[in-house]
């Protein structure tokens, strides 16, 4: 490594300046004046979301391929489980059953392991694009969120129908009890990819103070992981800690959705209140994520990125 | 018609040179030669990420962190139950240990080789074959993360943890070799699937997400005791994709307990040759693969 | 025995598409359709043509990274698609849009690993980027990392980092491509010395038919994996019936300049004008008596894009096939 000071020097007589300076001289949509119908561009954004998904037909393949596998794994362990503890966290091995491939199902669509659009935008960060995302006629999170709900909307078709289909032939899992009860569950599933997707794009945005967010990614993957219940439901989790657990944002991914379609919160108040809870997730940490965009704007039109 | 017949020299030495396949010093230098590229490019990473030493810092702390988290699942599983499929927590343990060790020492090695789908799509790979070292040590060290090392302590963390907590095991000489072993073949079948996994993307980029079943998936399989799956299943990675041979096997004679149904006890001790024999089609896999790469670009 | 040897090179790559929804149309796509040429040691030549003709798949057979599916090619004596990673040590390589350089890592770093890779010995790969950093001006810029550079920074320093194993031939895929007057200078500069010197054999890429014109005394044209035209840019030009243009700016706006021989008035644009001349002749006299009659403020010569001189080159017949095509 070189010293500190020959870098800063050589930096310093630098005749360019950086990329991202110079497009953050560019007129924000703001000064040209610009303005587009907002709810018809997100509209198109969520659009262009689903269909460019839409093209990965051999990834979606790799993808419910994969899922069957760890669900398979993971079924055979629950199976073990509650064969030696029955009734273990309220449920029956059935229940146990279904709340594995609603883990699967829900993998992509609520961002269990990774929301599946944090990489590309930390790269356009580290990269300096972001700088024209930034000045788009557009504000940039509810871009990101309108492609991601596009992208949602295709993988619980894509990837999330077939596990459970899958799942649902080999092992006999519990099923919900009427067409209200989908319904119910599907706006739960709604809100949590609400709130993975705030998740993610707090982490994200990290990119902008770390530039390497690789590691910021790895440790949330890990704790949505463990935190979402993604292997082990969090009704099991002993004392505090399953306390704690069921009430972090993690638990609106999976927990409550799978809550939701097993019945445990019922029609009325219980049900209510479950999605109340995903709802004051998801808006505070949209906020979150607003404030750490508007953070990252300052930091990038005075430093360059 | 008669250009198609001049090109076929070409291809039938190439093919002729693949399958005659490298006499022993020739294997030697080459193994020389890719330890030698593996450890530049691995260093020149590892230089990359020390520009960002904060980041790096808190990346290897989060990672130490967090992948405990996993054993933890475990951990409460055992907060309810006695044993999992007749298994005590010590003997998952020793099983978690041992796959989880050669997983973390595989996913340090081997583990960018997943990202390479990506250097074919934007055609960055032609870099690589246009310098003089070969080509799988340099997409295997390709964005060597030290971070990864949380992964292998947590694994060696667990193992030692389980072989201290094992009250009921009589060690052998025997068995007392085969632990190390085991760990290392371990390794080695993991890195020669994704290797395979690697070469897949070759031909087709996007069904990279196939490997992590066999890779990731492998591993969680292999944390539980076999008695708890479906013994098609325990089949499978015994016959098929030979997962069972990384720890399973092994570990269930260190741990004095039969092999499953239908596998031979001799199987135990078979780790070091289906590791090799992994390695070898491996080889040809990749081999072919970036063959195939070269003849149509893409 | 030719340093660099084509013959009857070809490759044809099977393009899939989907027909339909389930069906899928196979084509045969001929990238490079039998190329024969030689280049000797020490020739510098410039290989162009427009998108698509089949260059890359070319330079990427030249170098090993693709297998030719019929001909022989040979480069110093060995055969790229058998024996790669010991032509490696024999070629330099740069591409214009792809740097090999390490982005988070100061440039210097980059080298150290050229040099270890390689296996240069110490003393020849000190002297080597000494030399480079000397003529390339790379020396402020040594400890810079190259996320920071410019891109003719960039572009330098990744044309040293093709020559710090001293390479026999040095292919460069659009070496000027994006770079500001400057470093497009520069790096043609450092390319002829290099030529001279040491008489590395240099085969270029280009858009820019200015390149050619400095650099170059062999001119081959590719287009639709043909080898279309093979001698110097003088020919090119005759053969192809190309203009050149001179722009001039005056110190004001005048009625078009129309009484000057052999040029003719092609447009203007308050003080500026257009005007063109045949390829083949000089301007110098055209300069000269635009000079004498007119209160000449500047002027600069632009040579005609290669698009526009292939275009001539076939008359028609081009523009006819591209209508077939669609």
């Amino acid at each position: 490594m070189p010293p500190e000071g020959d870098g800063k020097s050589a930096r310093g007589s630098r005749p360019a300046p950086t990329r991202v300076v110079r497009f953050a001289a560019l007129p924000s949509a703001a000064e040209r004046g610009f303005t587009v119908p907002r709810p018809r561009l997100y509209a198109t954004v969520a659009a262009g979301g689903f269909r460019r998904h839409a093209t990965y037909r051999v990834a979606t393949a790799a993808g419910v391929f994969t899922n069957s596998v760890f669900g398979l794994v993971l079924s055979y362990t629950y199976i073990a489980l509650w064969d030696e503890r029955p009734r273990l966290g309220g449920y029956s091995v059935d229940d146990a059953l279904a709340y594995v491939w609603i883990g699967q199902a829900l993998l992509t669509v609520c961002g269990l392991m990774g929301g599946g659009f944090e990489t590309e935008l930390m790269e356009r960060v580290r990269t300096g694009d972001i700088a024209v995302d930034l000045h788009r006629p557009a504000d940039l999170q509810a871009w990101w969120l309108a492609a991601n709900a596009g992208r949602c909307a295709f993988q619980l078709l894509g990837r999330g129908a077939a596990p459970m289909v899958i799942g649902a032939l080999v092992f006999d899992f519990t099923l919900p009890d009427g067409p209200g009860r989908w319904a119910a569950f599907l706006l739960s599933v709604a809100l949590g990819s609400l709130v993975g997707f705030a998740l993610w794009y707090l982490v994200a945005m990290s990119a902008f103070w770390l530039l390497d967010g690789q590691g910021v990614a790895q440790a949330a993957w890990l704790c949505g992981m463990f935190f979402s219940g993604m292997l082990l439901p969090l009704n099991v989790f002993p004392g505090a800690l399953g306390d704690l657990a069921r009430v972090l944002p993690w638990a609106s991914l999976l927990q409550v959705p799978a809550d939701v379609y097993l019945g445990r919160y019922g029609d009325g108040g219980g049900l209510v209140g479950a999605y109340a809870f995903q709802g004051c997730w998801a808006l505070v940490l949209l906020a979150a994520g607003r404030a750490a965009q508007a953070a990252a704007t300052r930091k990038v039109v005075v430093q360059g990125g | 018609m008669a250009e198609r017949t001049a090109a076929e020299p070409v291809a039938r030495r190439e093919g002729a040179a693949g399958v005659a396949g490298p006499g022993r010093a020739r294997l030697v230098r080459r193994g020389g030669e890719s330890w030698r590229t593996y450890r530049m490019v691995a260093g020149m990473w590892i230089r990359s990420t020390m520009t960002y030493r904060s980041s790096f810092a808190l990346t290897l702390f989060s990672s130490f962190c967090v992948t405990f988290f996993d054993f933890v699942v475990i951990l409460l599983m055992f907060g309810h139950v006695e044993g999992i499929g007749g298994f005590a927590f010590a003997e998952v343990a020793f099983l978690y240990g041992t796959a989880g060790t050669s997983f973390g020492l595989a996913d340090l090695t081997t583990g960018s080789l997943q990202r390479m789908g990506r250097r074919v799509r934007d055609g960055s790979l032609d870099t690589f074959l246009l310098r003089p070292a070969p080509l799988l040590a340099q997409v295997a060290a390709d964005g060597f993360a030290l971070r990864r090392l949380g992964r292998l302590t947590q694994g060696l963390v667990v193992l030692v943890w389980g072989l201290l907590l094992l009250d009921g095991v009589t060690w052998t000489p025997l068995k007392v070799l085969l632990v190390p072993v085991t760990v290392v073949c371990g390794a080695v079948i993991f890195m020669a699937v994704m290797v395979v996994g690697a070469s897949a993307q070759f031909w087709i980029q996007d069904a990279a997400e196939v490997t992590n079943s066999f890779t990731y998936g492998g591993n969680t399989l292999l944390q539980y005791p076999p008695t708890i799956f479906a013994q098609e299943l325990v089949r499978g990675v015994v016959y098929v994709v030979p997962l069972a041979f990384v720890s399973w096997l092994p570990a269930l004679y260190v741990l004095g307990r039969p092999a499953p149904a239908g596998v031979p006890s001799w199987a135990a001790f078979a780790s070091p040759a289906v590791a090799l024999v992994c390695c070898g089609l491996a080889g040809l896999v990749w081999r072919a693969g970036v063959r195939s790469y070269r003849s149509t670009g893409s | 025995m030719p340093f660099i040897e084509l013959d009857a090179l070809e490759k044809a790559f099977t393009v899939r598409r989907r027909a339909g929804l389930l069906r899928r149309e196979k084509r045969e796509v001929r990238a490079v359709d039998g190329i024969t040429f030689g280049v000797e040691r020490g020739e510098m030549v410039g290989y162009i043509g427009p998108n698509g003709a089949g260059k890359s798949t070319t330079i990427k057979m030249l170098t090993g990274i693709l297998t030719p599916s019929g001909g022989r090619l040979r480069v110093a004596g060995i055969d790229p698609a058998r024996e790669r990673t010991r032509l490696a040590r024999r070629i330099g390589v740069v591409f214009g849009q792809r740097t090999t350089l390490w982005w988070d890592l100061p440039l210097r770093d980059s080298y150290r690993l050229v040099h270890r890779m390689y296996q240069v010995p110490d003393a020849r790969f000190r002297e080597n980027l000494d030399r480079c950093v000397e003529l390339l001006e790379l020396g402020d810029l040594l400890d810079v990392p190259v996320r920071q550079l410019s891109l003719g920074q960039r572009m330098r320093g990744d044309i040293a980092a093709a020559l710090l194993h001293d390479p026999d031939v040095l292919y460069l895929d659009e070496p000027t491509i994006g770079l500001d007057i400057v470093s497009r200078t520069r790096v043609r500069s450092f390319l002829r010395e290099l030529n001279a010197d040491r008489g590395t054999t240099v085969l270029l890429t280009t858009h820019d038919l200015t390149d050619i014109e400095q650099l170059c005394s062999r001119v081959m044209v590719i287009d639709h994996g043909r080898l279309m035209y093979d001698g110097d840019l003088t020919g090119l030009h005759e053969s192809g019936g190309g203009e050149r243009l001179l722009v001039v700016d005056l110190a004001t706006a005048m009625p078009p300049i129309e009484d000057v021989p052999g040029a003719r008035f092609v447009r203007a644009e308050g003080p500026r004008q257009w005007l063109a001349f045949p390829a083949t002749s000089s301007a110098a006299p055209l300069v000269a008596a635009v000079a004498a009659a007119y209160p000449l403020v500047d002027l600069s010569v632009r040579e005609p894009d290669i698009e526009t001189v292939i275009a001539k080159m076939y008359g028609g017949t081009r523009e006819e096939r591209r209508e077939s095509l669609t």
